[in-house]
Parts: structure tokens; C-alpha cells; sequence
């Protein structure tokens, strides 16, 4: 059990060593408070690795396990397999990572927990690069962004993991954003309480990859939705519901005009950008109304 | 006690299943296969009452079992050749978080080139990663060895996880009489499986595996060190307990006719049951060998061997694994480093890789080889006992010029 | 049911545990990552609970009777800004951190 050095208002410090204005940070507070402490945790190495801490420290109040890149989903099965061997059905075994671990080279033992239906929370907190490492491109890094790893701009549309997730078919798949907390913390006891393997892909704005004054983090994610480039909805037992469509999608440059990131776009991929986005917002929303 | 016809696979799942494992992850690998496969059936007939996770790569495989433990049951899983390396990532977290995960590995080569058969390369390559390492000789010894493997992996001063190695195909599609105890006294040689040391529980949390700063790292791999200094010592008193038990008489290093022996071979796994076989055929003739058959390769019996080994002047190491780019392989290696003091002259042999059998006439040879250098009538020894003559010209292609 | 009854009448040990293990909950020093600070202007205040709602190191507490509204724990506060860009009034502005007494 822990030995407590500081209170907190919930599972996390106060003082936790993401960087100012993370989205992240945010976000574990308000998935944590829904969750309770009956949960088990996996975080693979990212920048939510940082809550399982350094040392003899650690900055979660829940049992948690720090395991590979590629295997959350993985290790949240075999925890889930001996929770229910145990006779134990109800603590929640969620596994927390980033757009990297889950897209890329978490996406093999993703499917495979899906495919199973083993009961696993799965929560993707999607800053849009490996940002722990260094702001180095993942596959969902969205079109134009400059990495490391691509500072000219990345020249692939993102993947779509919640359409991954849809096509598996699991009882819940929810994308979110931070700006919105009701929908967010609504969605995680929806997760919770799913009848097999769930899914949350949150928008989470990264200040330091992303580049922007820390306190546009929230401005950021609502400006997202709006302009189309994220969208809120769900996908529950079969039945899609969107959660949120603008009268009108806001121009792209009200998004990306604050992120350092697009600040290399020529006018004529501005231009492309704005019309990919549309586009491809309105094949998502036409997908997503076929579904029902 | 009863009387089973059982290959080596089947032996090693009558060993999980009687160890009552809760959880199972197996993926599919030859020879390995029947191993997931006969799992899933004791599981679906109620005989073994356990969770099977139809894992979709080794990998899964074993985090979902070390998972499973850190979580608080018994879990298996089991592998071969490139199966095993798809899990070398993980294996060293099983290791360094001190799990007593026990895992039957078959034997199998290494790509490429592709194999499917019996070569030690699989389980060498994982020598390093902080686990203990058991070889089998018979079908027998792969239902025994496993079963010890619970009681020495889960003791309290070892916490180290296992692999049981046994020959592909050899052993684990050979059909042998074998004994296996009744369940009670198996229940209490074992013991129920208790996560004592690190473990995932919402009523008593703690964070596992975080990061650990060059002021720690050192002090937890010493932590390791320990455990499998421990095993020894652990390993001798299991292997006495199982003698008193069961009747069969275990050794950490085991000395076939070695006592008096003039040249002894040093070997693991399945060509230990030949080569005392030749042993025998060849003391009938008057030559005086031995085989020093190591059963725990990890930890490494340097001193067990020492003793087996003691006042020989010729010995022969074979690998059954190719060990590219060493002086010699493993076995070879791990042998000439432990009898550094001792004046011997120690032959590096390797053979029966990728399947390839290792024939009484190749043992003969070996220890014809060892006397006749021991009588000082010859200097050098055939070293890749088996190889072809024409190896470097195997394959003839017409190209395009 | 019964696990938790044990835990409750079972005293806690202190344990060797091998391996990398973390139990000691504690905080790190962001207070002093500070440049800049938020400073409220509590008559402006409506009390909504926005800052608080969005304040990433939860740090903000709203004081519905008291004067001084919004608590704010500056010993955790990174000055990111986040209170002053979403507070709807816009009562929050961020001061160089020192620049008051």
C-alpha cells in the first residue's frame, strides 16, 4: 500500500511533472475520478509513464504496472483473465497510452483484445506524436504537422483509430476531447460499464509538441471540433450516436494559425488542408450515419 | 501413481495442468503446437479450471501470463525457436520483476535459415535474460522437471522464472511410458501459488516497474544475481524432496560413468540418452568415458561441473546451437571458463543443429577423438562433428549473368 | 467483501519487496517551475468553477462564501494560463510571478 507523503484532491498530485497546460495531466484527474480505485492500471512508456514515477515514488494511488510499448492491451488481458479466475468481475483493468503506443506498434495486441472481447478499458490519449520522446511523427500525426521526424510536414492523413476499433466491433467506442469534461468523464462510466472491450480515443492538445502558449490547451481542443479536424461520438452496441456537429465547420485556420507546428504551411497546402478536412470530415459523418 | 504413454508435449501439459494453473496464453508454434492445443482441451473439459487467452502472438503471450501472476494466479504459456525470440523483450521483464513464471520451451532452431527442428539455438539466445534454464533428457524428465520448476522458481529466495527445455521432436513428439503422480501428493509437493513479492491489487496498490535511476538499476540486477546464487542450494533441496516423494533421483549436474572416466563429453538435452548409450557400448570395449550431463543450465553449475569434471584432462563441450562468432559456443564456453584453474584441455564440439540427429556414430567419434588425444596421438578434433563435406558449395543457381 | 474486512483489521507491514516497485505518493516541487502567476480579480468573479474545472494540476478551489473566491494552492500551480484563457469574465490575468508581495 502506499505510504502517503502528500494529499491530494484524487489519484494524482498536485504536483505532477507533466508540462504546463498538458492536456494529459487533465485528463488522468478526470478518467481517475470516474474510475474509483478499483482499478488496475497499465501504462506503457510515454508521457503517461510519468505517473507511475521514478524510483520509489509514484504519482498515481492505483496499482499499476509499467510494461511494454507495444503490449498494454496485452497485459490488460492477462490481468482481466486472472481478475475473473479469482472469481473478481468487478475492479476495472484499464490500460492508458498514447496515440503511439496504441496506433502503431500497440495496434497488433489491441486488435487481439478486441477480436477476444476480453473486458478491458482502453483509454488513448492522442497528443498526436511520440511526444515523450522527442515530438518524433506517429500514424496519428495529423496531415502537414511538422515532427522531428518530419519537419517538413507529415505527408499522410492520420489513421482512423476509432473506424479500427468500429470494425472490430466491441460494445463501446468513444472518441472525446478534453475541453469537454461531461462528455469525457459521461463516456468513461459508459466504458466502464460495456459488456466487453471498450475504447476512448481523447484529444489531448500537447503544448510543448504541438507548439503553443500552454494556456490555448483547452482553446485548442474545442477549436478542433469545431473546425472539423476532431469529432465527438460513439459507437455503442452497433448504434453510432455523433455527439456534436457544427452549424458549420469553422475555418481551419482558427486551429491551426495557434499551433507552431502548421507554422511552415504554404498557402497552397493551407488551402489543401482546409479542403482534406472538410472532405474527409463529411465522409466520416456520411460512414458513421450508414452505420445505423 | 499411474503408468501414461505421453510425448514430451503432453508430459509438460500434464505437469501445467496438475500444477493448476489459472491462466493459460499459448500461441500455436512448431513443435510446440499440441502444447496450446491439449491445454485448451483440459480446459475445456473442466479438468483444468482456468482461463485460456487465445493470444495472437507470443508476445501476448507472455505479458499476458506475467500480467496474470503479477495479478495473483499461476499462469502458463509455452514456445519454440522464433516464438521464443518474439518474447525475449518480455522475458526480461518477467525476470527483472522476479515472477516464477514456468515455461516448457521446445527446442527449436533459429531463422534463417528456416527449421522446424531440434537445435538449442532458441534457448541459448535467451541465456542472459535472467531466467533459469532446465533441460530434459527423457519424456520423464520433462513431466518431472517441470513439476520441480513450480516448487524452485516460487520459493521465496529464488523468484525466478524458468524455461524447461526439451527437444523438439525428439522429445516432444516422442511417445514414452512415463510416471506420473497422483494429484494430492503433486498439490503438495507444489503448494498453492501466492504473489508474495510484487503484485496488482486494488485493496494493497503499489506501482510495478517504473523507472529506475543508475542509483538502483544496479542494486535490482544484484537482486537477481542473489536469487540465482540461491537457486542452488533451492534447486538441491526440491531435487531431494522429489526423490523422497516420487523415487527419482535428481542431480544439478549429472555424472554418467564419470567417476573413473578418461575423457568425459559434456552435454544438454535429448543426446545425453545417446550418448550414454554409446558410453555403454564403449566401456564393454574397454574405453573409459563418461558424460557430464547438465540438467540446470541457469544457473550455470560451474561448481557441480567442477566436481563431475574433477582431475579429467580431456573433456569435449558440445553445443547443440551454432553459437556464430564465439571461440566456441555456450556450452563450451561456460565449461572452459569454469575449470580455468584446473589444468584440462577442453574440445569444443557442435552438431545436431536444425534438426539434424545426434547418431551414435557422431558420439563415438567424439570420444574416440578425446581418448586418442588424451593418449596424445592426435592434436586437433573434428569440431562441427557433423558438417558436410561440400557445405560451401550446397546450392548451385542459375542466375542471370 | 471478505478481503476488504481482513484489510480493514489487518495492520499494515513494512515489506521487502524485489524489483522495481514505487509506493511513496508524492508530489514534485511545480511551484517553482513558475513565471508568470494567475491573479483573480474576485469582485469580477461569478464563481462558475471554469478554472477549477480546467485547471490541469487541480489546484483551484472555488469559495462560494468567502471573498477571496478562488483558492489557489501556488505551491503546485505551473502558471500555465489555462484559468485565465477559458475564464468566461476574464477576471483572471497571469503577472510575472514575484511581481507582487
Amino acid at each position: 500500500m502506499h505510504d502517503i507523503k502528500h494529499n491530494s484532491k484524487g489519484m494524482v498530485p498536485h504536483g505532477f511533472s507533466a508540462c504546463a497546460g498538458c492536456a494529459m495531466e487533465l485528463l488522468m484527474r478526470k478518467v481517475t475520478e470516474v474510475l474509483g480505485e478499483d482499478t488496475i492500471m497499465i501504462i506503457p512508456p510515454g508521457c503517461a509513464a510519468s505517473f507511475s514515477g521514478y524510483g520509489k515514488e509514484t504519482a498515481i494511488k492505483l496499482p499499476g504496472y509499467q510494461g511494454n510499448l507495444e503490449n498494454t492491451a496485452a497485459g490488460c488481458s492477462g490481468v482481466r483473465a486472472a481478475l475473473n479466475a479469482m472469481g473478481n468481475t468487478h475492479t476495472t483493468v484499464v490500460g492508458f497510452a498514447g496515440d503511439g503506443g496504441t496506433a502503431d506498434i500497440g495496434l497488433q495486441s489491441l486488435s487481439g483484445a478486441f477480436e477476444r472481447r476480453d473486458k478491458i478499458l482502453y483509454i488513448c490519449y492522442d497528443n498526436e506524436a511520440y511526444m515523450n520522446t522527442g515530438i518524433q511523427s506517429s500514424s496519428s500525426t495529423p496531415l502537414f504537422a511538422s515532427t522531428t521526424t518530419e519537419p517538413a510536414g507529415k505527408p499522410t492523413a492520420r489513421k482512423n483509430l476509432m473506424m479500427i476499433a468500429i470494425a472490430h466491433d466491441i460494445p463501446y467506442a468513444a472518441s472525446t476531447s478534453i475541453y469537454n469534461i461531461p462528455d469525457l468523464q459521461k463516456k468513461i462510466k459508459k466504458a466502464m460499464e460495456a459488456d466487453g472491450p471498450s475504447f476512448l480515443h481523447i484529444h489531448a492538445p500537447c503544448p510543448t509538441g504541438w507548439r503553443y502558449d500552454p494556456a490555448k490547451t483547452i482553446e485548442l481542443a474545442r477549436a478542433a471540433v469545431m473546425t472539423g479536424s476532431w469529432m465527438l461520438y460513439e459507437y455503442e452496441n452497433g448504434k453510432v450516436t455523433i455527439n456534436y456537429k457544427p452549424k458549420e465547420l469553422a475555418p481551419i485556420d482558427s486551429y491551426i494559425s495557434l499551433q507552431g507546428r502548421f507554422k511552415r504551411l504554404t498557402a497552397e497546402q493551407k488551402e489543401e488542408l482546409q479542403r482534406f478536412t472538410i472532405e474527409n470530415y463529411n465522409k466520416c459523418i456520411k460512414r458513421l450515419e450508414c452505420m445505423d | 501413481m499411474a503408468f501414461k504413454m505421453l510425448d514430451g508435449n503432453g508430459a509438460a501439459v500434464e505437469a501445467i495442468k496438475m500444477a493448476k494453473v489459472q491462466v493459460v496464453s499459448a500461441y500455436p508454434i512448431t513443435p510446440q503446437s499440441s502444447i496450446a492445443e491439449k491445454l485448451s482441451e483440459e480446459v475445456a473439459s473442466g479438468a483444468l479450471k482456468a482461463q485460456y487467452i487465445r493470444v495472437e502472438s507470443e508476445h501476448t503471450a507472455l505479458t499476458a501470463a506475467t500480467t496474470a501472476m503479477l495479478t495473483g494466479v499461476r499462469a502458463a504459456t509455452a514456445t519454440a525457436s522464433v516464438g521464443l525470440a518474439l518474447m525475449h523483450e518480455v522475458a526480461g521483464m518477467t525476470a527483472g520483476l522476479r515472477i516464477p513464471l514456468v515455461m516448457p520451451v521446445v527446442n527449436r532452431g533459429l531463422a534463417a535459415p528456416w527449421t522446424l527442428w531440434c537445435d538449442h539455438g532458441d534457448a541459448m539466445c535467451e541465456r542472459d535474460t535472467g531466467w533459469m534454464q532446465f533441460y530434459c533428457q527423457n519424456v520423464q524428465e520433462v513431466y518431472d522437471l517441470t513439476t520441480m520448476a513450480y516448487k524452485i522458481a516460487e520459493d521465496e529466495n529464488v523468484l525466478i522464472p524458468a524455461m524447461v527445455c526439451l527437444d523438439g521432436f525428439f522429445l516432444s513428439h516422442s511417445m514414452q511410458k512415463i510416471d506420473v503422480p497422483d494429484q494430492e501428493s503433486v498439490d503438495k509437493f507444489i503448494g498453492p501459488y501466492k504473489a508474495k513479492n510484487a503484485y496488482l491489487d486494488p485493496a494493497d496498490p503499489m506501482f510495478v516497474c517504473n523507472l529506475t535511476g543508475s542509483d538502483e538499476f544496479t542494486e535490482m540486477r544484484y537482486q537477481q544475481k542473489i536469487g540465482m546464487d540461491n537457486a542452488f542450494g533451492v534447486i538441491e533441496k526440491v531435487q531431494k524432496e522429489f526423490e523422497e516423494k516420487f523415487g527419482r533421483k535428481y542431480e544439478i549436474v549429472e555424472g554418467y560413468k564419470t567417476e573413473d572416466a578418461d575423457v568425459v563429453l559434456v552435454a544438454l538435452g535429448s543426446m545425453c540418452g545417446t550418448a550414454k548409450y554409446v558410453a555403454n557400448k564403449m566401456r564393454a570395449e574397454g574405453k573409459k568415458v563418461g558424460v557430464a550431463k547438465v540438467i540446470v543450465f541457469r544457473p550455470f553449475p560451474a561448481k557441480q561441473l567442477r566436481e563431475v569434471l574433477s582431475g579429467k584432462a580431456v573433456i569435449g563441450a558440445f553445443d547443440r546451437s551454432a553459437g556464430i562468432g564465439g571461440e566456441g559456443g555456450p556450452v563450451w564456453s561456460e565449461t572452459c571458463a569454469a575449470m580455468r584453474d584446473a589444468d584440462c584441455d577442453i574440445r569444443h564440439y557442435v552438431g545436431g543443429l536444425g534438426g539434424r540427429d545426434v547418431t551414435t556414430a557422431s558420439i563415438e567419434k567424439i570420444f574416440n577423438e578425446l581418448l586418442e588425444i588424451k593418449e596424445g596421438k592426435r592434436k586437433d578434433h573434428t569440431e562441427w562433428i557433423d558438417v558436410k563435406e561440400n557445405a560451401m558449395d550446397l546450392r548451385q543457381v542459375l542466375k542471370n549473368a | 467483501m471478505q478481503k476488504q474486512q481482513e484489510a480493514l483489521t489487518k495492520k499494515p507491514e513494512r515489506c521487502r519487496v524485489l524489483g522495481p516497485v514505487a509506493s511513496i505518493y508524492a508530489a514534485a516541487n511545480t511551484g517553482t517551475w513558475r513565471i508568470d502567476r494567475p491573479k483573480v480579480n474576485y469582485e469580477a468573479c461569478i464563481k462558475c468553477g471554469t478554472c477549477e474545472k480546467y485547471c490541469p494540476a487541480n489546484v483551484i478551489d472555488i469559495k462560494k462564501d468567502q471573498a477571496e473566491c478562488v483558492v489557489i494552492d501556488f505551491d503546485y500551480c505551473k502558471g500555465c494560463g489555462i484559468c485565465a484563457n477559458e475564464c468566461p469574465k476574464k477576471c483572471i490575468s497571469m503577472v510575472p510571478e514575484g511581481s507582487e508581495v
